[in-house]
């Protein structure tokens, strides 16, 4: 390509012209943008053709993709999945401020505060080695059961300390994790300056092992968000029941297929951010 | 001679590894003392254990005349009156230069920001740092990191400032810069206790340089009769090797 030989000229393109390699890159991009395509566009055609072909398929888009059942309860389930992110929206603060109170149980040094480590190590064993919807049987049943007067035998209010059991647990090692990533010599410095322990924690520690643990704890919540559906079982008619109700009314599936399309436009773009957040921080400690 | 800090007898050991092997030193008021050695001498452990971020299994301590390697001993007061600045400088990334500076003063003196803030900003200003307050480590260079962390220690009031190979993870011309504050600093009549690689500085400015060796001070002196006619072979090595 070159039209003179003399190496001295390479410079001679003018500043905004691609050098080689940035046209050599293009070129590859292209191509490999041209296989992607082709390939896509034949497994999608593939599906969208063979798939009606099996011999069930007309019971099946009639049991789950009817549009008119669809059209008839998809605001119903909107408005039953407003109960999801309102359980979603008292439970989340509930489990992040327990999972630190939990985390820190387990990191107590001094001899006097050993209760609250075993505390927190049986606490942490117990409910993270626990079905989510066993928790809430025993516990949604179980302490109603006890005849409580209301309001205390609602549901909500149990069903609510099921999850934070179980995601506290959870939020409760993640944080320790992030405890446990500061580096030794962020202690050493503090020490060295005089802090106490606890100041230590409080100021030095625990601000930056919150925001490297930011991302996993989001994929506790995104997970929190779905299985706040458990409560059904004892109870509150939130979306998954709605459905269940909706399905018995219609004789018809879909409104299950219509919960699921509501979950996954929440759940998708927060786990694309959780994602998003994970990938950012590596960036920054690499 | 009545020493700021002495040493007596100190033995420290990680494991089945001897670190200090029995290390006697006096630092007197006013005093720059360095410590040089290969890498894995002792030197590093030797700065933690004067400060008392390693407890020593054997030996004594004096600061002032006060044992401070009782075992038992709150280490708090002690670590307020000897500072000690790290080779890689440990700021706490998520806080201001400013920020990192102030914490210990109000959480340990009590002091209020507003009360910190006039000899806080006069210390950056004097490390030629004034306008580098708000900013957060890791938009500082690393010559300006080390030097937030000397003014971190600086802010506590120490009567002895202990400096752990401070300028060994730094880029060679950034080096001077914080060399300067040690100058600064020497100027001042600050006690200094230096691990340093820097041996031209050592000689320059030093009272007394000691040489490490596998967890024991093998010599010592002033810098000119050291490096000038060192009498163990060690030490002859050891300096043809870096000088």
């Amino acid at each position: 390509m070159a039209e003179t030989s003399s190496p001295t000229r390479t410079d001679a393109r003018t500043a905004d012209a691609p050098t080689r390699r940035e046209a050599y890159e293009a070129g590859v991009r292209r191509r490999a943008n041209r296989i992607a395509l082709i390939s896509t566009v034949s497994v999608v055609l593939a599906i969208v053709l063979l798939v009606p072909l099996a011999p069930g398929w007309e019971a099946v888009q009639r049991a789950f993709f009817n549009g008119r059942v669809f059209a008839a309860t998809f605001v119903g389930l909107l408005d039953a999945f407003l109960l999801n992110v309102m359980i979603f929206a008292w439970s989340a603060p509930l489990i992040a401020l327990t999972g630190l109170v939990i985390a820190l149980c387990r990191d107590a040094r001094a001899p006097a505060l050993f209760p609250l480590r075993l505390f927190g190590i049986v606490y942490t064993d117990i409910f993270r080695g626990l079905p989510v919807v066993l928790v809430i049987y025993i516990i949604g049943f179980g302490i109603p059961g006890l005849g409580l007067p209301r309001p205390w035998n609602s549901p909500y209010i149990w069903g609510t300390l099921a999850l934070v059991l179980v995601y506290s647990a959870y939020v409760a090692e993640v944080i320790r994790s992030g405890i446990d990533s500061i580096h030794q010599s962020q202690r050493s410095a503090a020490a060295s300056l005089g802090l106490s322990d606890r100041d230590t924690m409080r100021f030095v520690v625990l601000p930056q092992a919150i925001r490297n643990v930011v991302p996993a704890n989001m994929n506790l919540f995104i997970a929190l968000q779905k299985d706040v559906a458990l409560l059904s079982f004892i109870g509150p008619v939130e979306i998954f029941r709605q459905a269940g109700v909706y399905k018995s009314l219609y004789a018809n599936f879909t409104p299950y297929v219509g919960a699921a399309l509501i979950f996954l436009a929440l759940t998708i773009p927060a786990t694309r951010y959780a994602d998003y957040l994970m990938n950012k921080q590596n960036r920054a400690r690499s | 001679m009545t020493a700021k800090l002495s040493l007596r007898g100190v033995r420290k050991r990680f494991g089945a590894h001897d670190v200090c092997k029995g290390i006697d030193l006096d630092i007197a008021e006013g005093e720059m003392v360095c410590l040089i050695g290969a890498s894995g001498s002792g030197k590093s452990t030797l700065l933690r254990c004067m400060n008392l971020l390693e407890p020593i299994d054997d030996g004594t301590i004096w600061l002032d005349g006060q044992d401070i390697s009782e075992p038992g001993l709150d280490p708090q007061p002690v670590r307020q009156k000897i500072g000690i600045v790290f080779q890689s400088y440990n700021l706490f990334p998520h806080m201001t230069a400013a920020e990192n500076v102030m914490l210990a003063p109000r959480r340990v003196r009590g002091l209020s920001r507003d009360d910190l803030r006039p000899k806080v900003t006069q210390l950056f200003t004097r490390f030629g740092l004034g306008d580098r307050m708000a900013h957060y480590p890791d938009q500082l260079s690393g010559g300006q990191q080390q030097r937030v962390a000397i003014i971190r220690a600086l802010a506590m009031e120490p009567q002895i400032m202990l400096f752990d190979e401070i300028t060994s993870a730094l880029d060679p011309e950034l080096v001077g810069e914080v060399l300067d504050v040690l100058r600064d600093l020497r100027g001042q009549g600050m006690t200094m206790v230096l691990a340093t690689h820097e041996m031209g500085f050592a000689r320059e400015l030093a009272d007394k340089v000691c040489f490490l060796d596998a967890g024991r001070i093998l010599e010592e002196g002033p810098p000119d009769a050291l490096f000038g006619a060192p009498r163990e072979a060690r030490t002859k090595a050891f300096l043809s090797r870096v000088l």
